[in-house]
């Protein structure tokens, strides 16, 4: 399955991109409007982007009466993404979400990391959003920290259905002539390929310690990358940075990674989640090349 | 919105500026003022350009090399290909009575093509060298300044303008020229609405200048 990142897509500004996912995730929505940070709020760094966006959006009340019947018309499954600063806030969300039919998962972001106020624990957040609604229900989580494998386990254990990992991690960038910061609130969320390789180690640690079904995202550009997240533990892949250099990337990596899969040669594609798990097999081992091994 | 792999037909430099001609691949060229985001070889993000000229079979881009983006775009070659998005976002209003363009430095990209929308109008183009202003050679009719002369020195009223350059250039000709349509710019990282890092403050709000321009009325932005 392949989705979006939140915040990384507009269905309603790009309809025929959003029909190209099997479900769309919102940006994220909060109790009241927020109209985002100042610019400049994004920079290209190697290998990736910052951005600085600072959850832009209109607010639960009007999302509720506006954006939703309309993302409802697209005929895509849809999730919305919500974001608030204490445990009440998102059972509030969840609360008025849980109700309406056009909603098929809600996604809890308690990891922005371009917002002030640090969100309440975990645990605490995920126990209110579950007491307040019986969708399907995500947990987003930031890979900026210690121990991500225990904080998806207290996420679990105060009842998500699933993980979406990862969240952006905040990076700087310093322009070349003046060596002040890009971005106006100076540091941003760091996105795109530099992101993959600790998307995968919190995709791994997470599937290995809860079992969840994980949406895996950082970096993802390529069949080969979703490929990746899936053996990592990822049982349906999300595209964010891609998507702002191609709108058509769901299809084209929808294609590659049927094409990895069919190479792989495990059958079903659901057959290749968790493989970087397995230990591998004796044969695999001899079907190693000697070159290839004295030569690491 | 289309995108396409399409082939490099010439790299010419034009003063500091490179003058990028690409196959159309299919394309439209869409209306004057609207732009494309072509893939910067080996950088993560497209680069936004308003289309310069729709030759036959072909999309030509003005790029000013100024950062690492821009620089791979202007060492393109005949023969090399890469992936524009386009075209994007909403284009100078071309029902004027009496057109006036107004460009300075890069921001002359846009004119030759609505030029030749609008039957070579007159041209009023600011520079900040002499080594800058032999862009203006792909604008027809135009009065060329060089700073420490600026475009709004030589506007004269009655016209209905229409312009892009530096955000000073611009906001001195909203405060002269109320009706003036001025395209403006903004990082930018999808072209399409989707990454919401282009935000301008428009009435008060912000609001993304790919969906909302990038050709806005001066009224819209002075508010």
């Amino acid at each position: 399955m392949i989705l979006n990142a939140s915040g990384c897509l507009d269905a309603l500004a790009a309809p025929e991109v959003a029909r190209s996912l099997d479900a769309f995730v919102s940006k994220t929505v909060t109790p009241l409007p927020r109209e985002g940070n100042a610019p400049p709020r994004i920079a290209e760094v190697e290998h990736g982007m910052l951005n600085s966006i600072g959850l832009a959006n209109p607010g639960i009340d009007r999302f509720l009466s506006h954006t939703l019947p309309r993302l409802a018309e697209l005929g895509v499954p849809v999730w919305v993404s919500v974001g608030g600063f204490a445990a009440p806030d998102y059972a509030d969300l969840c609360d008025r979400l849980d109700d309406r039919p056009e909603v098929a998962a809600i996604e809890l972001n308690v990891s922005c990391p371009n917002v002030e106020d640090v969100p309440q624990s975990v645990g605490e957040i995920v126990g209110a959003a579950r007491a307040a609604t019986r969708k399907l229900l995500y947990t987003k989580l930031s890979p900026a920290t210690a121990d991500i494998a225990g904080v998806a386990l207290a996420a679990q254990e105060a009842g998500t259905d699933g993980l979406s990992l990862v969240n952006t991690i905040r990076g700087l960038a310093l322009d070349e002539r003046t060596l002040r910061p890009r971005l106006s609130r100076t540091a941003g969320g760091l996105s795109g390929s530099a992101l993959k390789p600790i998307a995968l180690a919190a995709v791994y640690a997470c599937y290995a310690a809860t079992g969840l079904p994980i949406a895996g995202m950082g970096g993802i550009a390529c069949g080969r990358d979703a490929l990746e997240f899936l053996a990592a533990g990822a049982a349906s892949v999300s595209l964010g940075t891609i998507l702002f250099s191609d709108p058509g990337a769901p299809g084209r990596i929808r294609t590659e990674l049927a094409s990895e899969i069919d190479a792989l040669d495990v059958g079903e594609l659901d057959n290749a989640i968790g493989l970087a798990h397995v230990e591998p097999t004796p044969a695999c081992d001899l079907a190693v090349p000697t070159a290839a091994v004295s030569s690491q | 919105m289309q995108r396409a792999r399409v082939r490099v037909a010439g790299a010419e430099p034009i003063g500091p500026y490179t003058l990028l001609r690409v196959a159309r691949g299919g394309l439209e060229p869409g209306a004057p003022g609207q732009f494309f985001m072509l893939e910067a070889p080996g950088r993560p993000l497209p680069r936004p350009m308003s289309l310069c000229l729709a030759p036959p079979g072909e999309l030509a881009f003005l790029i000013d090399p100024i950062g690492p983006g821009t620089r791979k775009l202007c060492a393109l070659d005949s023969g090399d290909d890469l992936a524009i998005l386009g075209p994007l976002g909403n284009g100078y209003r071309l029902d004027v009575e009496r057109p006036l363009l107004v460009g300075g430095g890069i921001g002359i990209a846009p004119l030759p093509f609505l030029s030749e929308a609008l039957g070579n109008p007159p041209a009023i183009l600011g520079f900040r060298s002499d080594w800058h202003a032999e862009a203006a050679q792909i604008v027809p009719n135009a009065e060329v300044v060089v700073e420490p002369t600026y475009v709004t020195e030589a506007l004269s009223p009655g016209y209905d303008v229409l312009a892009c350059g530096p955000e000073p250039m611009l906001a001195a000709i909203a405060r002269l020229e109320p009706g003036a349509q001025l395209a403006w710019e903004a990082p930018m990282a999808c072209g399409y609405g989707a990454c919401y890092g282009c935000a301008v403050e428009l009435e008060g709000e912000l609001k993304r200048l790919c969906v909302e321009g990038p050709v806005l009325s001066a009224e819209a932005v002075a508010a």
